[in-house]
């Protein structure tokens, strides 16, 4: 097998077919957005303002794709992408800045009435994604009832254990996407895809819910590198459940993508204090990293 | 020594956590962070408690498990945790909300969302935490019902509200139609003071108690050890009331 340090971008030895083209799935953030269109559905990865695909999130918002449905445990990733107007649709149980708890372009979209959204709480939304994950139509979850989720949902239906117990719940509907885009530390050129940080958060499971999976990562490194210092538990994603690597470092920033960098909290308050049309300039057409 | 009002804040919500086994604690807010520490290092040494992200660590930082989560959610819906929440409103029955003010449709006030809140009220304790007690917060009824109250709650088999804790006192639903009792007034506030700053009607008993006060070990632990910067005076600033 042909060994080739991290980073290592040379062509593979012939009859090497390990690393043929056929397998490789790299691309740039503008290439694995190429492929997007508007009215999708899409999964964004990470939790609050942590490990946001925000390289992909930029690449959409440089393009013109729109009314998108977009599912997120939503931090800037929504923010943003509302105060842009390319959310038809919001599936989330909150969005947050974490160091900020109240995202501000994501409450004006909310206070002019602009976005649709399907508020549920973060179980059924892990449950939702668990049965798109398994082909299934809905996984029964002990969330939701007696709060007013129902209420402001009312295509939620409920289903009865069939078993003595007769206890009823909510038929937590799949949350099947067309598309994910998830930001992780490491990959290689296949789609696997390590994380490093402390909490792999649903990443694995936004991939495995989504009839196409776009992943970015701070350095695309050789198979064997993925495993040299780190234990093979850090591989979250499979490149079954993989469309396109996209090689971003810095691919998280503002949000944080510990242990590689923190959040960049003076560029989130500046983020959040900030105009958008005035920050969007900077931000969008800025280089990919901005002192992480 | 004087005990600070938000000393016996501390104490009223490490008592949440008071011989809960060895289950997680789930603070949310600062003076529940401290108040869960305390019961951790003295009376409910099996409390297990996270560093806010996906560690399970003791007092000093030390890691002792993993708890991304996916594992997280698991053990709310397993039971073994003891939440204690924020609320931006909540209501005579529990129902708490942190999600928007207004009409859900159109919100005068955008805030967090539901987050974790209905699965928390339908599988594990949950008792509630409020740093500043007024009628913009304890109100007859809720905008939007996040967290579950005894009245939606309809006898949900793991539903239950321990305990709500406030700036001037504890609050609990031991009443015939489970709606909101007056269980402690922290030393120096009066039944009419917690009566003026709440929306709706509170069941008063006879006889209420004053919040028990730290003892010794508990003092110099809140001082010394968990909260030496006294950040607890920050959340709840002391004299704000008089």
């Amino acid at each position: 097998m042909a060994m080739t340090t991290a980073g290592d971008k040379a062509t593979p030895a012939v009859g090497d077919t390990t690393m043929t083209a056929v397998g490789e799935k790299t691309m740039t953030a503008d290439e694995a957005v190429s492929r997007l269109e508007s009215g999708m559905t899409l999964g964004i990865g990470g939790w609050g303002s942590r490990r946001k695909p925000m390289a992909l999130v930029r690449a959409v918002l440089r393009s013109g794709i729109t009314d998108l449905t977009v599912v997120s445990y939503g931090g800037p990733d929504v923010g943003m992408l509302a105060a842009a107007g390319r959310i038809r649709r919001l599936v989330a149980p909150f969005v947050t800045l974490d160091s900020i708890p109240l995202e501000p372009h994501f409450r004006a979209a909310r206070e002019r009435g602009e976005l649709e959204l399907m508020e549920i709480d973060e179980a059924m939304f892990m449950w939702g994604l668990h049965a798109a994950a398994n082909r299934l139509p809905f996984l029964p979850v002990r969330a939701g009832i007696g709060s007013d989720v129902m209420r402001v949902n009312p295509a939620l239906r409920t289903v009865t254990s069939p078993y003595d117990d007769g206890e009823t719940f909510v038929a937590m509907p799949a949350l099947r996407l067309d598309a994910a885009l998830v930001h992780v530390h490491r990959a290689d050129r296949r789609g696997n895809g390590q994380y490093l940080g402390p909490d792999p958060y649903f990443d694995d499971l936004f991939c495995e819910a989504a009839d196409a999976a776009y992943v970015s990562c701070e350095r695309i490194v050789d198979t064997a590198e993925l495993t040299k210092e780190a234990a093979a538990q850090t591989l979250l994603i499979k490149r079954h459940t993989v469309t396109g690597v996209v090689e971003a470092p810095g691919g998280a920033h503002f949000t944080s993508c510990a242990p590689d960098y923190g959040r960049d909290e003076a560029m989130q308050k500046e983020y959040a204090t900030t105009p958008w049309a005035e920050f969007a300039e900077r931000f969008l057409n800025g280089p990919e990293k901005e002192g992480t | 020594m004087t005990v600070t009002r938000s000393e016996f804040c501390v104490i009223a919500c490490a008592e949440a956590w008071r011989g809960a086994g060895e289950i997680l604690a789930s603070p949310m807010g600062l003076i529940p962070s401290i108040g869960a520490r305390l019961a951790r290092l003295t009376f409910a040494p099996e409390l297990l408690l996270t560093d806010g992200e996906a560690m399970l660590v003791d007092v000093d930082g030390t890691v002792e498990g993993w708890l991304p989560y996916r594992q997280h959610l698991t053990l709310v819906t397993g039971g073994r945790r003891h939440v204690m929440m924020g609320a931006s409103q909540i209501d005579r029955f529990g129902n708490q909300n942190i999600s928007c003010i207004g009409d859900w449709e159109q919100p005068r006030r955008q805030l967090l969302g539901v987050r974790g809140a209905p699965v928390n009220t339908l599988n594990n304790p949950t008792s509630y935490w409020i740093p500043r007690h007024s009628r913009r917060v304890f109100m007859e009824k809720v905008d939007m019902v996040c967290g579950v109250g005894y009245d939606h709650a309809a006898g949900a088999r793991h539903h239950r509200i321990p305990r709500v804790v406030s700036d001037l006192g504890v609050f609990d639903f031991a009443t015939p139609d489970r709606s909101m009792r007056l269980a402690s007034l922290h030393p120096g506030v009066t039944v009419e003071e917690v009566g003026d700053a709440t929306g709706f009607a509170l069941t008063i008993p006879d006889e209420v108690p004053y919040t028990r006060e730290p003892t010794p070990t508990e003092l110099r632990l809140i001082r010394e050890e968990i909260d030496p910067h006294d950040t607890r005076a920050r959340e709840v600033p002391e004299g704000v009331r008089a």
